[in-house]
């Protein structure tokens, strides 16, 4: 039995109490709607490019713990990258809480994402730490319908 | 003294038909509650999700497969006229259980939701028009929802809804306003699943009768807690499941008054439901076989019957009698605990315990209970406009059985206290 603050270590609960950068980004370059019908969480994720890079990402919304804080950390990792290092975090993310092995060496370690690893021991609970980033995904690659988790 | 001895001067201690309710011995006879979860013994409080299966249920439908294995209504071999008399045995049973007239007036869906479009695309589409109106409740399950928006679509019908006060009571003058010359049908839950709200069916109906309005109850609520009677109801359908009264998933009720199942086209088209058929024309079966089109699920309707004998040997007196403790029990203990807001406080409900902990998402308290073994429902439970209602995203919905015990309900509270030691 796996001890119930594995999943929510502090870090989580902080994000989740105190989201960062959730707020609107008027006339942002990207955006997209995610929504988990399971349970109702709502997700817009807001994206301005500058080149390559991102220059700002911002997200509203409302959700679970999960959801919320993978949404604000989600931001405060992406904030600076590369399309490209956006793309394989998304892809490492993916791995970590689904408890898949990625292969890959590219792009940049997860950091503070690590703090998720909880998650693959929690299948119902994956959706909620995916959606942010899912929704995310749909935004870089100019999705306009909503994103959901079925 | 001898064991023996004592339960029989024990049982005649006790007054005449007021057996006392032996919640232990009514756990021993579902299989499934007796193991762990996470190494704390199973709570199951997700009972409107769906209702656990007494032995006697899960032995029917192995007993079906094993030993009688055949399709009904067809062949003239020994099987087959065995599987046919189970079949219409549970008929029987389901007709004397609600109270209804004739066998004829039970008709073997695959749930309540399809109970209810059956009456919409039969009852709906022969007799509706453009204008028509439908009356529900706001507290409406989607499956009393969506069927009747469907309906509105196809003919031009409108859907009015009747509104809900913050106890989660029906406002009853508003319902009886809305009723008019164009309204064709009424459709109404006789219980909240997201509230647990027992409607009052007999003003509704009466009122909607007064008006020559016919009246449909979603009874899939009820009908594990309450004893239904729908000749004293005189409601004009009633629709549920078997697998939230102790029965099998695969089966759905729908109960029609013959005077009214009589003037309807039929539903489905095919086997079963026809006397002949010929390229030129065909005739249509009698009811209820009418609107059984195909092969049914022989081994769910046969194990419904055995759900339906197991609820009338504990009788209805003593589950109400034992649930309303429960309720009450259980109501005072999370009004008492830190942080927890019930949804759903109308003056008569089953025992239903919908709530919300300040601060904390739904699906987060779920994950923290079920680590300590306990099985509730977190979400809208399928009924989006309620939870839009009470402003709330979401709730946790503990659902009782007359399985469950005072111990459970201590331990869901102190599984939630837990949830606020966590959450700060």
């Amino acid at each position: 039995m796996s001890d119930i603050r594995d999943l929510y270590q502090e870090l989580i609960l902080d994000h989740s109490k105190r989201p960062r950068n959730r707020r609107p980004l008027p006339g942002a370059d990207r955006q997209a709607d995610g929504y988990n019908p399971l349970c109702g969480d709502r997700v817009t994720v807001f994206l301005d490019l500058e080149n390559d890079r991102v220059k700002e990402v911002t997200f509203e919304g409302s959700g679970c713990a999960i959801s919320t804080a993978s949404a604000s950390l989600m931001t405060e990792s992406l904030k600076g990258r590369t399309l490209a290092e956006a793309k394989a975090l998304f892809k490492r993310f993916h791995g970590l809480v689904t408890g898949e092995v990625v292969e890959t060496e590219e792009g940049p370690g997860l950091g503070k994402l690590e703090v998720f690893s909880g998650v693959c021991q929690y299948p119902a609970r994956v959706k909620c730490a995916t959606l942010a980033w899912h929704t995310l995904k749909a935004a870089l690659e100019h999705r306009h319908e909503e994103v959901t988790t079925e | 003294m001898s064991t023996a001895t004592r339960q029989m001067e024990a049982r005649v201690a006790r007054p005449p038909g007021r057996e006392a309710f032996d919640v232990q011995r009514v756990r021993a006879d579902f299989p499934i509650l007796a193991q762990t979860i996470n190494g704390r013994p199973l709570v199951y409080l997700d009972n409107a999700a769906t209702s656990q299966k007494p032995r006697a249920v899960i032995e029917a439908i192995s007993g079906y497969y094993s030993g009688y294995n055949a399709n009904i209504h067809r062949g003239v071999h020994a099987l087959s006229i065995q599987a046919t008399d189970a079949y219409e045995r549970t008929r029987a049973k389901v007709r004397q259980f609600i109270g209804a007239a004739w066998p004829a007036e039970i008709i073997f869906t695959r749930s309540t939701t399809e109970s209810i479009n059956l009456v919409a695309q039969t009852y709906g589409r022969s007799k509706l028009g453009p204008g028509d109106e439908i009356v529900i409740s706001a507290m409406e399950h989607h499956s009393n929802i969506v069927p009747w928006q469907i309906l509105c679509g196809q003919t031009g019908a409108v859907l009015r809804v009747a509104p809900v006060d913050d106890a989660g009571d029906l406002i009853i003058d508003e319902y009886a306003r809305l009723l008019n010359e164009r309204t064709k049908l009424v459709a109404m839950a006789h219980v909240s699943n997201a509230l647990g709200t027992i409607l009052p069916v007999h003003q509704i109906i009466e009122a909607a009768h007064r008006r020559g309005i016919p009246v449909l109850l979603d009874g899939a609520q009820a009908v594990p807690h309450l004893r239904v009677d729908v000749r004293a109801l005189d409601c004009d359908f009633y629709t549920f499941s078997g697998h939230k009264m102790f029965g099998p998933t695969g089966v759905g009720v729908l109960y029609g008054k013959r005077s009214l199942l009589e003037t309807l086209p039929p539903y489905q088209g095919g086997g079963e439901m026809i006397k002949s058929v010929t390229f030129a024309k065909t005739i249509y079966n009698d009811l209820p076989h009418r609107f059984e089109a195909g092969t049914p699920d022989i081994a769910a309707v046969v194990s419904l019957g055995a759900a339906v004998d197991y609820l009338s040997d504990l009788g209805f007196e003593a589950i109400e009698a034992y649930e309303a403790d429960l309720l009450a029990y259980g109501t005072e203990a999370l009004a008492a605990a830190p942080k927890v807001r019930l949804i759903g406080t109308a003056r008569d409900k089953v025992a239903v315990l919908s709530f919300v902990v300040e601060g904390v998402h739904a699906h987060d308290v779920g994950t923290i209970l079920d680590q300590d073994g306990i099985a509730v429902r977190t979400g809208h439970h399928c009924a989006q406009p309620v939870m839009d209602r009470f402003g709330v995203p979401a709730t946790v919905r503990a659902s009782l059985a007359f399985y469950n015990t005072r111990e459970e309900i201590d331990a869901l509270v102190e599984s939630l206290n837990k949830v606020v030691e966590v959450f700060g």
